[in-house]
């Protein structure tokens, strides 16, 4: 299914704390990354992807026009989604992942805001986020072809015209070179990445030095 | 579900294109034009008709170990943003740390190389390559002059780089809190405890019989051995990966042993591997490389030197050599969190196409990795055969442990594990030695790095190596070297030094494995 990114905005990320964030001891263990798109009209959110950075559970609520005139409210779309089996350890903790539409717990139809509410209970982490994030609605469909005219209504059997003397059969050498074409696509089709095993260049292996790059 | 299916399908077509390079291919392409002569082909069914043709040929078999084999060894599938780093180890401090520990091996290598003015690769003289065809069986009667070469690094410089390592994003406060490591390895990996173990190790359970605890000479066979070996001997005859692999992790009888590790490596010996291996010795005999003066030294310093793998000294030449000039063992390269050693032909730096590996395999042998090949050589007699199972095995399960990654099988994980275990199970010893200054891993590390080779009698050593196979994991290690610390406990709480623990745990040589193992996991009172 193809997809189109769409452009959007990821507002600076909100600690929420209880208390003063300076003198407390702890760390905030939840943060809240709203994400606008200033530029586009309500779309369809396809897919939701980012590399994950230490965040133990994810929260998405999402803003969504209504087409009467109430206020749009905020709806929770998918709830406490685990990125991170062990909090305390490293697995999953820097993982990339997909978010698609059909695990959200509404309908997606016309997104106007996001927010990512994330939440790592673990004190043993400095900080986490969630890094390279990239909203993709649904692609255009295939577009109906419009078949150019003479395929789709091929005019009746000409008579061909006559032979040139010393000149093949043109039927016999298309039909030839419809065979060279279908075995060469078939080569190009049997792509293997196997090695051939030649490790010096033309039979030259004389090195410098390793290099370090 | 959707997500699923797309999952499986990427897979499938991942394998695919990893099988279509491969003879099975090919084979399997002629057998079946070749079927189309026979009778029961019918041009109506014929997908149906081939299909069944293969499974009666046995071909059908063949390709099943194939796609297992690719299962075991290739890791699935990631995410299509994720970029090729990503693959080879996901956090990102652990790969600029092992970036950094290249860095410095090259750096050595370099320096050796201009010390001693030899160089990296030099193209013999005939004379010269006929002389060294003519003993090629008999290289270890060769006494070059190695004194000035020293091995690039040894597995204790290697764990100071492991005890070094630190994730920028972890709270590594100086105060010992609840989140201080008491052992050397500071990252928090998520590694198994026993209750977990037990669960994976399920058929190390004290109800299941095994080799190496049930064929001892009190125990009559009839009760388990006879019974494993018919079953071993029928999962010969269906030649079936998968059912070997769950075969051997109640151990592998001595005689099908050879057979049952190749068909779980998925070895077979067609005259194309002879070739491939025939050629390696053509590369072998028509360049000599710098590291084959540290394949030398190693086995002279370690294989030589021991009492039960000195005979195979010749093998492990020929074995060693011919892989370090194997440029099929590149491609691992994608998994492993490591990356091979460039550089750039006399006069041409910088210019890509000039761009080589070196060595041509791009692994730079260490302090001990001749002893990766020597216990296989008494199940292997065959140049060619112990070749290929030894590169099999380098490239699902040696690696791991020189390497730094995040992996549930790599040395990092199995030190915590390690460590963790002990910790859990036996915290007083763990007090004890920390206190005196014998902090446990530095005593146990050597042996995993290894996996026990030389360290264990060599029947207990493949008994182990059973394991490893039928796992697909090489966290037995860690849990084997807690049990020996677990067996020596008394013995351990009695010294006050460094020297006197390493002294206690110095012969493991009369250690058997299996009993330790199962007394550790399944019958410790916890």
């Amino acid at each position: 299914m193809s997809r189109v990114s769409v452009p959007c905005h990821v507002k600076g990320t909100v600690a929420l704390q209880v208390g003063d964030v300076r003198t407390s001891q702890g760390r905030p263990g939840v943060l809240v990354i709203d994400v606008t798109f200033p530029s586009v009209a309500p779309f369809e959110l396809q897919e939701i992807v980012f590399k994950n950075y230490y965040t133990a559970f994810l929260t998405i609520r999402v803003r969504q026009h209504t087409s009467t005139h109430t206020p749009a409210k905020w709806v929770t779309c998918l709830r406490d989604y685990c990125l991170m089996p062990d909090p305390h350890s490293e697995e999953g903790a820097q993982e990339y992942v997909s978010l698609f539409k059909h695990q959200m717990l509404c309908d997606m139809a016309q997104v106007l805001e996001l927010r990512l509410i994330l939440r790592q209970p673990s004190p043993l982490w400095l900080s986490f986020t969630v890094e390279e994030l990239q909203i993709y609605q649904q692609g255009p469909k295939s577009p109906s072809m419009t078949f150019p005219k003479w395929l789709s209504h091929p005019v009746p059997r000409e008579q061909p015209t006559p032979l040139l003397e010393g000149l093949p059969d043109p039927s016999r050498v298309s039909s030839e070179v419809q065979q060279m074409w279908a075995l060469t696509e078939m080569i190009r089709a049997s792509h293997t990445s196997t090695r051939i095993g030649r490790f010096d260049v033309d039979g030259c292996y004389d090195l410098n030095l390793l290099s370090y790059t | 579900m959707l997500q699923e299916e797309s999952d499986l399908s990427l897979i499938i077509a991942q394998i695919v294109q990893k099988l279509k390079g491969s003879n099975l291919y090919a084979q399997l392409e002629r057998q079946a034009w070749a079927s189309l002569q026979r009778p029961e082909i019918k041009l109506e069914s014929l997908k149906e008709d081939i299909k069944e043709f293969f499974k009666i040929s046995g071909l059908e078999k063949k390709l099943q170990n194939a796609v297992y084999s690719e299962l075991s060894v290739f890791p699935l599938p990631s995410h299509p943003a994720a970029p090729p780093e990503h693959l080879k180890e996901p956090l990102v401090y652990m790969r600029k740390a092992q970036g950094s520990w290249e860095k410095r091996i090259l750096k050595s290598l370099n320096s050796m190389c201009t010390e001693l003015s030899i160089p990296l690769a030099r193209k013999r003289p005939v004379g010269e390559q006929k002389e060294l065809l003519n003993k090629w069986n008999e290289m270890g009667t060769d006494e070059p002059d190695l004194s000035l070469f020293r091995p690039v690094y040894a597995p204790k410089d290697f764990l100071e780089v492991l005890i070094n390592l630190r994730n920028p994003n972890y709270e590594n406060g100086d105060s010992l809190s609840f989140r201080t490591h008491l052992g050397l390895i500071q990252v928090p990996l998520k590694v198994k405890d026993i209750p977990e173990l037990k669960e994976f190790f399920v058929e190390l359970g004290l109800t299941t019989g095994q080799l190496g605890i049930d064929d001892s000479t009190q125990v009559p066979p009839e009760l388990f051995e006879n019974e494993h070996v018919r079953i071993g001997q029928k999962v010969l005859t269906e030649q079936d990966s998968a059912a070997a692999q769950q075969y051997v992790r109640q151990g592998s009888p001595t005689a099908l042993r050879a057979e049952l590790w190749a068909l779980i490596l998925n070895i077979s010996s067609h005259p194309e591997d002879i070739l491939y291996y025939e050629q390696l010795k053509t590369n072998v005999i028509q360049h000599d490389l710098l590291v084959d003066s540290l394949i030398y030294k190693d086995v002279k310093l370690t294989a030589s030197n021991d009492d039960y793998y000195f005979v195979f000294e010749d093998y492990l030449y020929q074995v060693l050599l011919c892989f370090s000039r194997d440029t099929s063992v590149l491609s691992h390269f994608a998994y492993n969190s490591a990356s091979p050693p460039k550089s750039y032909i006399r006069g041409k730096l910088g210019l890509e196409e000039y761009a080589v590996f070196y060595p041509p395999n791009g692994v730079i042998p260490f302090h001990g990795f001749s002893m990766y090949v020597a216990p296989l050589c008494f199940l292997y007699h065959e140049p060619s055969k112990l070749y290929q199972i030894f590169r099999e095995m380098y490239v699902r399960f040696f690696f791991r442990l020189h390497s730094i990654s995040s992996h549930p099988s790599g040395i990092v994980s199995l030190c915590l594990l390690f460590e963790t275990l002990l910790q859990t199970y036996l915290p007083q010893l763990f007090y004890h030695l920390r206190e005196i200054g014998a902090q446990p891993l530095r005593i146990s590390f050597k042996w995993m790095v290894r996996a026990f080779s030389g360290y264990l009698a060599t029947d207990q050593l493949l008994l182990l190596w059973d394991r490893i196979l039928g796992y697909n994991s090489l966290e037995i290690l860690a849990v084997l070297a807690a049990a020996v610390f677990a067996f020596r406990a008394v013995n351990l709480m009695e010294v006050t030094s460094l020297a006197a623990a390493e002294a206690v745990l110095a012969d493991l040589s009369t250690l058997k494995v299996m009993p330790l193992l199962q007394i550790f996991l399944f019958a410790t009172v916890t």
